[in-house]
């Protein structure tokens, strides 16, 4: 029986799941069908980070893209369709500017991959993959400023990135902040207009059942008996 | 595990060895958390049972129904399984394996002794809530693949929920996080080896208050009472789980005992000192692989043992919190979340990180050299002149034997940033 080299094997269970999720996401009608396409190829791509021995890599981007990202959109999906199910039509010029972008993306990152060495000479197969290294002290050095892979490069040009990276984490961060405390004043606008524009109609959407938690709140503290909405 | 197999194999036959070794685990880690929801569904009957003044299940499986879960998985198996009209069927049928996916994969980086881990990732606790984070989208699928209104509601308050109390809980992660120097897992627990001071909730009073936060957090997390507003049954039948039935249905109940046990789990590491018990049997009896094999892997499983052991204790409170308190409104668990247990969280991290600069050493260290130390960093680095040596060289990080002693850690990063701020 010949040997299975459970990394190649791994690998292309990989890749094959995050080439045909990403697939699916195009050609699937059904937005939350689409969503959950999207999540198995972003995890698929975790998958792939693990198997390159990227263990902190993998686990952020099951965090940030499979959880984060995906709850927020599929909040979103599900506050600005109409029916449940809903299903998506794109036109032909959707799909044209869909094609020549991808397109241009798809050839610009093959140039890129193909570019790397270590494609024009794989490894011998029966040699088995190094094992898993630990990354995450390396990465968490290299964000203070000690970058440990650059260390033994006597020249100091080549030592780039050793004035570490915590100016442009703080100033990202600072800047998502601006972004949530826009995004919290822009909302709380727009409810306070839609309060004193139309009443309860409204009230039987689901976007508007779903802000139980602040709509409510003077509502509560006069009758605490009262019960919210839509229960 | 798979090298010590290799070793017993023909080298042209590793792959075997690897796949053995791969399944072996895979399948031992699948029975601990299947025999966990057995035993903590007959733990939760037999609580409730006591607390409401009833005696529980007494029939199956002598006095005290020990085989209560086996015949309620029985039950379950033969009931009807029910698909709505109005449901997605693929992403229906989907949901309750990928909770239970979510929850399972916890235990891949849950350590349960010294050497008892499936992988000793160096991010485990990182990874620990990164996995446990993917619960969401598998829930907000089933509510929205149901079809049904009541399902919706379920699974948007859960995600709303379990989002925010997101923050918190990675908040208060943080701080054993810190004051070990590592997000491994394994690394955090050994650090606490001794005797009950050396767990971390003893530390110092901002440690015990992050527990407590955690605990709260960890109970809105797992959507448990009083917190259960995502299947609260006086609102909305089961919420997420209105329409589901049978298998699927008991999928959705094995996955949330799952992570009751992997985030109780998480706090016995993080805080409890993991499977270093109040006494040190395995030290006192000196079952450590320095004195063999057999007397390290005994040591092992006294370990693993204490560690179950302290899980279940958490899951026992957590029931207990089930039934005597009631649930809260959607509105006051944001509130509780946003107004009290995020500020609180933070407040104990600058406390912590403030107490660990006043005093690195620990309260009695510090006391004892009042008289001879100039400044905390000061002291910190004259004591161990090999700091600036090993910051010269941090490949030689956690796993090397200079640093796996107890009370070095801790100050890596302490040290690391006095060195960067002297413009080093």
């Amino acid at each position: 029986m010949e040997a299975i080299n459970w990394h190649s094997v791994f690998f292309y269970l990989f890749a094959a799941l995050a080439c045909g999720a990403a697939a699916a996401v195009v050609l699937c009608g059904n937005i939350v069908r689409m969503a959950f396409a999207l999540v198995a190829a972003l995890g698929a791509v975790a998958g792939l980070f693990f198997l390159a021995g990227a263990d902190f890599l993998g686990a952020l981007q099951l965090l940030v893209y499979v959880g984060g990202t995906m709850v927020l959109l599929v909040f979103g999906v599900m506050l600005t369709s109409h029916s449940p199910l809903f299903a998506l039509r794109s036109g032909a010029g959707h799909w044209i500017a869909a094609v020549v972008i991808g397109a241009c993306l798809l050839t610009v990152l093959l140039r890129a991959a193909l570019a790397a060495n270590a494609w024009a000479s794989p490894p011998p197969p029966q040699q088995l993959p190094p094992r898993l290294q630990p990354t995450t002290s390396q990465i968490g050095l290299a964000l203070l400023g000690v970058r440990t892979d650059k260390l033994d490069r006597p020249d100091p040009v080549l030592q780039k990135g050793m004035c570490g990276y915590l100016l442009p984490f703080e100033i990202a961060s600072v800047h998502l902040l601006v972004v949530l405390i826009g995004a919290m004043f822009l909302a709380r606008t727009k409810r306070r207009m839609a309060a004193t524009g139309s009443g309860s109609n409204s009230s039987q959407s689901i976007p508007r059942q779903l802000e139980i938690g602040n709509a409510n709140r003077p509502h509560d503290a006069q009758n605490p008996t009262c019960t919210p909405p839509g229960e | 595990m798979a090298d010590h197999l290799a070793n017993w194999f023909h080298p042209s036959l590793d792959w075997l060895a690897y796949t053995i070794a791969g399944a072996a685990g895979a399948a031992l880690l699948l029975v601990v958390a299947l025999m966990v929801a057995a035993v903590s569904m007959w733990l939760e009957r037999k609580i409730s049972a006591r607390i409401q003044d009833r005696l529980g299940p007494t029939r199956v499986g002598g006095r005290y129904g020990w085989l209560q879960p086996l015949a309620d998985g029985l039950k379950v198996l033969g009931k009807e399984d029910i698909i709505p009209a109005q449901a997605d069927k693929l992403l229906f049928r989907a949901a309750p394996y990928l909770a239970y996916a979510a929850a399972f994969c916890t235990y891949m980086v849950l350590p349960f002794s010294g050497r008892w881990v499936a992988l000793p990732l160096d991010s485990a606790v990182f990874m620990f809530l990164a996995v446990a984070s993917l619960e969401v989208p598998a829930i907000i699928l089933a509510g929205y693949a149901s079809g049904s209104k009541y399902s919706l509601f379920g699974a948007m308050r859960e995600a709303a929920q379990v989002v925010s109390y997101e923050i918190p809980l990675a908040l208060c992660v943080v701080i054993p996080v810190m004051l070990a120097g590592t997000l491994s897992l394994s690394e955090i627990a050994e650090q606490q080896r001794g005797w009950l001071t050396s767990w971390l909730v003893f530390r110092n009073p901002f440690v015990c208050g992050a527990f407590f936060v955690f605990g709260i957090c960890a109970l809105a997390h797992t959507n448990r009472a009083p917190f259960d507003l995502p299947e609260a049954e006086s609102e909305l039948v089961a919420g997420f789980m209105t329409e589901y039935s049978g298998f699927r249905w008991v999928v959705f109940f094995m996955a949330e005992y799952a992570a009751m046990f992997a985030i109780c789990g998480l706090g016995a590491i993080l805080f409890l000192g993991g499977w270093n018990g109040p006494i040190p049997l395995t030290d006192l009896l000196g079952l450590r692989y320095d004195a063999g094999p057999l007397a390290g892997w005994l040591g092992d499983a006294l370990g693993a043992i204490n560690f179950i052991f302290k899980c279940f204790l958490g899951i026992t409170c957590m029931i207990w919190m089930r039934w005597t308190l009631p649930r809260l409104r959607i509105d006051q668990v944001m509130s509780l979340c946003l107004k009290y247990c995020i500020p609180l969280a933070t407040l104990m991290l600058a406390g912590c990180m403030l107490w660990q600069y006043a005093m690195p050493g620990g309260v009695v260290h510090t006391v004892g050299n009042a008289g001879h130390s100039h400044s905390p960093v000061a002291e910190c680095t004259q004591h161990r002149p090999h700091a600036q040596r090993r910051l010269s060289n941090p490949l030689s990080g956690p796993g090397a034997p200079e640093n796996s002693s107890l009370r070095q850690q801790p100050r890596l990063l302490l040290e690391a940033t006095s060195v960067l701020l002297r413009g080093n």
